[in-house]
């Protein structure tokens, strides 16, 4: 098995210089690195919290019974979706992946909305006619989940065609992961972007496996540089620390500055593991047990909140406050997915057409 | 279901503001999307070699209108089927209208995840807080030579994938007033033209002439036997007709012009006042849309029916290339002569595998 321990910062051919991010930028001060505000930088941290509350009690609830289907969660991964979205404004688009709670929480969705959807109930995003893989907020630019692997990368691309023939100044950022990489639309949809020099950033989450597909075992792809396949459509690329949340938000926001400013297209790749399996209840048979364990001392949360307290920009107690408050948010919202009505079988065929 | 007409004015077109003119197919569908492309600058069209090829495309929909609209509403794309899908798809649902322009139904197939999963899903599944205007149109069809992968008909395909509709222009009229119905929809359509119709005349109104979906045509009466047919297979059905009526056999021709939705009741209808029913398109027998027509007729009508309906479809086989194949396999008038004398000799047909 090739090395998957975690490199801290990487970078690829193409890439963001060292200096950016990683353990170099622990050491500096956040506020100087990043040009965010404390405020900001916060914020970062307990929209961090949030996911890992609501993708917890997602996983409680599927194992007790209370959630149908299959429900594919986050743990590990929350700097990525937090780190990318926090360059975007409310008018910009994401579309995102079959494990897309994060994505969502992020982009600013509305957890009670979500965990009723997830609950199957009528006051859910999709008033239960979704579910985990579906959920999607317009009024937010999120153009939804998706339960097919690459799926959503074409209408990434058409957001930003949208954008550049409506002559907006919005951008579209497609999430998709490792596995997505050998889906052949992401070829066809980079290419068109590159010829039509679209606003999108092509966002890949690297956290090694396509379910049990390992990316040494099905990407062909020198040393594993994931970001060098963009050099196919002449689209510039980065890869980042996807464990850190500031390493990702800056390599992000260049590409989302460069697409704002009709750059065109990037690829930014964010190397990052899930700390559970592909599915709640995945027995991962395909990875040694302690492959985690690595990572799992890089959780991006416990780092991040070090950062703060050693910046001063907070304290060890409002960091505990902070998560005492994701905890309530999530039983908040779970109480009303509980509390809402179950969705009425007379609307079944509501909402086929328009 | 809407109400039916039967007086063959093809229902409630909205009058026409300048009379008709004669005009083809092809000029029609022009004709439609110069018009909506004038009316709304969200409506763009997409697809391969549709601006500098000849002027406007393989079969000439679009030509002429990059000189009015320009390479950005009329837009080349690479050959990527799937990946033009999704970015249609994708500028639908943020603010345009996008027709989207496959060069043959069959190249449809290499983007089945983006039309099916995607597309025909999206509105349900976000709970109905997504609009997808979206106009998937191509050309579909045997009857030149194309062979297997250029001549075959997919109706069936997508009338099955809830949340498609599913329009099939016979006549230049119904071409240009569908195609202008389905750039205002805000639900995806599968707009499928068929390519021996680009070259047929008929009067078309100018300006705004808009057929809705879901109202089926009469386009000809008669007492004895319904013939319901796809596309080309109508011009059939009335060639057929013609041959029969000195026999004292009157066909009643009936045109769905859309599948979804399908305006059942006019067939039931007419199958009330004929007793006998015939369906036929060029797409394979096995499932085809024949027998949802004739099944839907049955639902509908069975107290009426003197015999059993038939279907004259191709055979469950691709469609082949030499003429004397291609016309083996495909319904032809003869066919169509030939089932309804069948059929009103009082013999009952079963006609399953017959082809």
């Amino acid at each position: 098995m090739a090395d998957q321990r975690p490199q801290g910062k990487t970078n690829a051919a193409g890439g963001r210089s060292p200096k950016a991010g990683g353990r170099k930028a622990k050491a500096a001060k956040l506020v100087e690195t990043t040009g965010l505000r404390p405020d900001e930088l916060i914020g970062l941290l307990q929209r961090m919290m949030l996911i890992r509350e609501f993708e917890e009690e997602c996983a409680r609830l599927y194992r007790a019974g209370r959630i149908r289907g299959v429900t594919h969660t986050y743990q590990g991964q929350e700097a990525v979706a937090v780190g990318v979205c926090s360059t975007l404004n409310v008018s910009d688009f994401i579309t995102s992946t079959h494990r897309g709670h994060a994505h969502v929480i992020a982009k600013g969705g509305d957890v009670n909305l979500m965990m009723a959807e997830l609950l199957g109930k009528a006051t859910g995003y999709c008033k239960g006619r979704g579910g985990s893989m579906h959920i999607a907020d317009m009024s937010q630019g999120i153009l939804g989940a998706n339960g097919i692997v690459g799926g959503g990368m074409g209408i990434a691309v058409g957001a930003a065609l949208s954008s550049k023939m409506l002559g907006r100044d919005t951008v579209a950022v497609c999430f998709f992961g490792d596995g997505a990489m050998n889906q052949g639309i992401l070829h066809e949809v980079s290419n068109i972007a590159a010829c039509w020099n679209l606003p999108v950033v092509f966002l890949c989450e690297n956290n090694f496996y396509g379910m049990s597909a390992s990316v040494e075992d099905t990407l062909a792809c020198k040393e594993m540089n994931l970001a060098g396949r963009a050099a196919a459509y002449d689209i510039p690329a980065a890869t980042c620390d996807g464990m850190d949340v500031i390493d990702v938000h800056l390599a992000t926001r260049a590409a989302v500055e460069r697409a704002r400013g009709g750059g065109g297209p990037s690829y930014v790749v964010c190397t990052t593991y899930r700390f559970l399996g592909h599915h709640v209840g995945d027995p991962l048979t395909y990875r040694d047990k302690s492959a985690v364990d690595p990572w799992r001392l890089r959780d991006p949360i416990p780092n991040f909140a070090g950062r703060l307290v050693a910046d001063n920009l907070a304290t060890r107690e409002q960091v505990d406050r902070w998560e005492a408050e994701a905890k309530d948010a999530i039983a908040r919202a779970l109480a009303f997915a509980e509390e809402s009505p179950d969705p009425d079988p007379s609307n079944l065929t509501e909402d086929v057409f328009a | 279901m809407n109400a039916v007409s039967n007086d063959g004015s093809g229902g409630a077109s909205p009058p026409a503001t300048g009379g008709t003119v004669t005009m083809t197919y092809v000029q029609a569908l022009n004709e439609a999307l110069r018009e909506e492309m004038e009316r709304d600058p969200t409506v763009f069209v997409m697809g391969e070699d549709i601006a500098v090829w000849g002027g406007g495309g393989v079969f000439g929909v679009t030509k002429g209108l990059v000189d009015i609209f320009g390479p950005e509403r009329i837009r080349d794309t690479p050959i990527s089927e799937a990946g033009f899908t999704g970015v249609g798809l994708g500028a639908a649902l943020t603010g345009m209208r996008p027709v989207v322009e496959y060069m043959y139904a069959d190249f449809m197939m290499v983007a089945m995840d983006q039309i099916a999963n995607q597309a025909a899903k999206i509105r349900y599944m976000f709970g109905g807080k997504a609009r997808v205007p979206l106009v998937l149109r191509t050309q579909e069809g045997a009857g030149r030579g194309n062979g297997p992968q250029h001549s075959q008909s997919l109706e069936a395909w997508f009338t099955h994938i809830p949340g498609l509709k599913v329009a099939v222009p016979s006549t230049p009229a119904d071409a240009k007033g569908l195609l202008k119905m389905a750039i205002r929809d805000d639900n995806p359509v599968v707009f499928l033209e068929h390519k021996l119709l680009y070259g047929k005349k008929g009067e078309v109104p100018v300006g705004e002439h808009l057929v809705p979906f879901g109202r089926a045509n009469v386009l000809r009466e008669g007492r004895h036997v319904t013939v319901v047919g796809v596309h080309i297979t109508n011009d059939h059905a009335l060639e057929a007709a013609e041959i029969l009526a000195p026999e004292g056999i009157e066909l009643e021709v009936v045109d769905p012009r859309t599948l979804v939705p399908y305006d059942r009741e006019a067939v039931a209808a007419s199958v009330r006042k004929t007793g006998r029913l015939i369906a036929v398109h060029q797409a394979p027998e096995r499932v085809g849309v024949a027998a949802e027509i004739i099944q839907c007729a049955i639902e509908d009508a069975f107290d009426y029916l003197d015999a059993p309906p038939m279907r004259l479809c191709a055979a469950n086989m691709p469609v082949p290339y030499a003429k004397t194949l291609e016309d083996a396999d495909l319904p032809q008038v003869a066919d169509i002569v030939g089932a309804a004398r069948r059929l009103m000799s009082g013999r009952s047909v079963t006609t399953a595998g017959s082809r």
